[in-house]
């Protein structure tokens, strides 16, 4: 019998969530890692019981877990992640220099093909990979190395890499973002980058269409249509049509066009989530509606999805990775919100239902779907 | 014996209940008392010190005998009460909200 599990990173822990097809009836098992933040929990798509966790603490810095049985049990692995020979400088936020300091693992994104392969996009900012399920760890330095990276900043929330989208047909084919530099790509597997930020264009800089320096919060592929790739940026929503190579913005008639996730349907590459939020100060659903929006022609036109979301006095947000879409027919979407809502809907966004309310502030959302 | 007393985050971390036991060779030091308990414990490589620099995490504090010994050299001596056992080495997660 086909189901799902939604894995669930929070401020205080993780939680597993599971349902059967129907997504009526859920079942918790949590808090695992009490105590703990957990920034991001995945399954591998090759081995849907072999899950990795990101967790971290201000006291005790980085511990990654893995599961072997789906979530019922968890071993630490390997933690160590050391740059690569000397890491040089970035820019600090007052414009110094300041030296690459590992920090934590925002987003773990196992391999399409081998449940041991798995990649890790840490602040500050550069791409780890595991090739024997997260016991040693390896930096691909080229990318901390790039002509670039002396210039990168931190957002607010850091320097981070936050997407990792792997090509589903060509394993040399990687995208990443950081905030705040922006998208860069590779084709050989990470011997060489190139930023891919042509068309995006950011007031916030000195040089809006700069190469580098965009603040990109969330990029969302689907594998059916790998050249066409969908961006939530600091603000503005975009749409590239050449894997990358240039953009465009699909903002359209969005109530406002700041935001953090953006999420593709499982079956339909051109219909596409977002959740506005007020602004780059304000992070909170405009008007104190939650509001998920969904176009369905590619961006530009978008439609809000109101049903069984608060709409009024509602003031949380949703962040980067606290969004996924199960590949059920319908399919189902999913959000958390940093209020410890998690909302799902079994009807592709149509309608609404909070599966709990109570959590603390969730940091990231993924979705398994079981056979 | 040396006994070590781990904030409750690394006991669940490592899996221990209660104290630490640890047998070190030669001089008990801090260093030497964390690489034994590393070496029993792999998982808690990281969470205490550096892994790189073996410096002690800034939110993380030892202490001893009513002492903070959070800043003295990782190669001191500790105080006898420790090495002999009579007293715990603690290591303390610093008040630092959360």
């Amino acid at each position: 019998m086909s189901g799902v599990r939604v894995l669930v990173g929070t401020r205080k822990g993780a939680f597993i969530l599971t349902a059967d097809a129907k997504r009526k009836r859920w079942h918790i098992n949590g808090p695992q890692f009490a105590g703990w933040e957990i920034f991001h929990l995945k399954g591998s798509p090759a081995d849907p019981d072999r899950l990795y966790a990101s967790q971290w603490s201000g006291w005790s810095g980085q511990v990654i877990q893995r599961s072997n049985d789906g979530g019922k049990t968890w071993e630490p692995v390997g933690n160590q992640f050391t740059y690569d020979g000397v890491p040089g400088t970035h820019q600090w936020y007052d414009g110094t220099p300041h030296p690459w300091e590992f920090k934590r693992v925002w987003h773990l994104e196992p391999s399409l093909t081998d449940p041991d392969t798995v990649y890790a996009g840490v602040e500050d900012a550069s791409l780890f990979r595991s090739n024997d399920g997260g016991k040693t760890w390896r930096e691909l330095p080229e990318l901390r190395n790039h002509d670039t990276a002396s210039r990168w900043q931190p957002g607010a929330g850091g320097m981070c890499l936050h997407t990792i989208l792997l090509h589903p047909d060509d394993p040399g084919r990687i995208i990443i973002a950081i905030s705040a530099a922006g998208v860069f790509q590779t084709d050989d597997a990470g011997k060489q980058w190139r930023p891919a930020n042509r068309g995006l264009r950011s007031e916030h800089i000195p040089d809006p269409t700069a190469e580098v320096g965009h603040c990109v919060h969330r990029v969302a592929m689907h594998p059916s249509r790998p050249g066409v790739l969908f961006m939530q940026k600091h603000w503005d929503v975009m749409r590239s049509d050449d894997a990358g190579v240039s953009w465009r913005e699909v903002s359209g008639d969005l109530p406002t066009d700041f935001g953090f996730p953006i999420e593709v349907h499982a079956h339909e590459p051109d219909t596409v989530y977002v959740v506005p939020i007020k602004s780059d100060s304000e992070h909170y659903p405009p008007e104190g509606k939650l509001r998920v929006y969904r176009s369905r022609v590619g961006g530009n036109e978008w439609e809000a999805l109101t049903k069984g979301l608060p709409q009024r006095n509602c003031y949380v947000n949703v962040l980067r990775d606290a969004m996924a879409v199960d590949s059920l027919d319908p399919c189902g979407v999913y959000f958390g919100t940093t209020g410890g809502q998690v909302y799902a809907s079994a009807d592709a966004g149509d309608s609404w239902t909070p599966i709990f309310r109570d959590l603390p502030a969730v940091l990231s959302v993924e979705v398994q779907t079981l056979s | 014996m040396i006994r070590v007393r781990l904030p409750a985050h690394l006991r669940t971390l490592a899996h221990i209940e209660g104290e630490v036991g640890l047998t070190v060779q030669g001089q008990v030091t801090q260093r030497s008392v964390l690489d034994a308990l590393e070496a029993r414990y792999p998982m808690l490589r990281g969470t205490i010190r550096d892994h790189v620099t073996g410096q002690r995490r800034p939110f993380v504090r030892f202490f001893a005998c009513e002492q903070d010994l959070s800043h003295e050299p990782p190669d001191a001596p500790l105080p006898e009460a420790v090495a002999t056992g009579s007293e715990p080495f603690f290591v303390i997660g610093a008040i630092a909200g959360g």
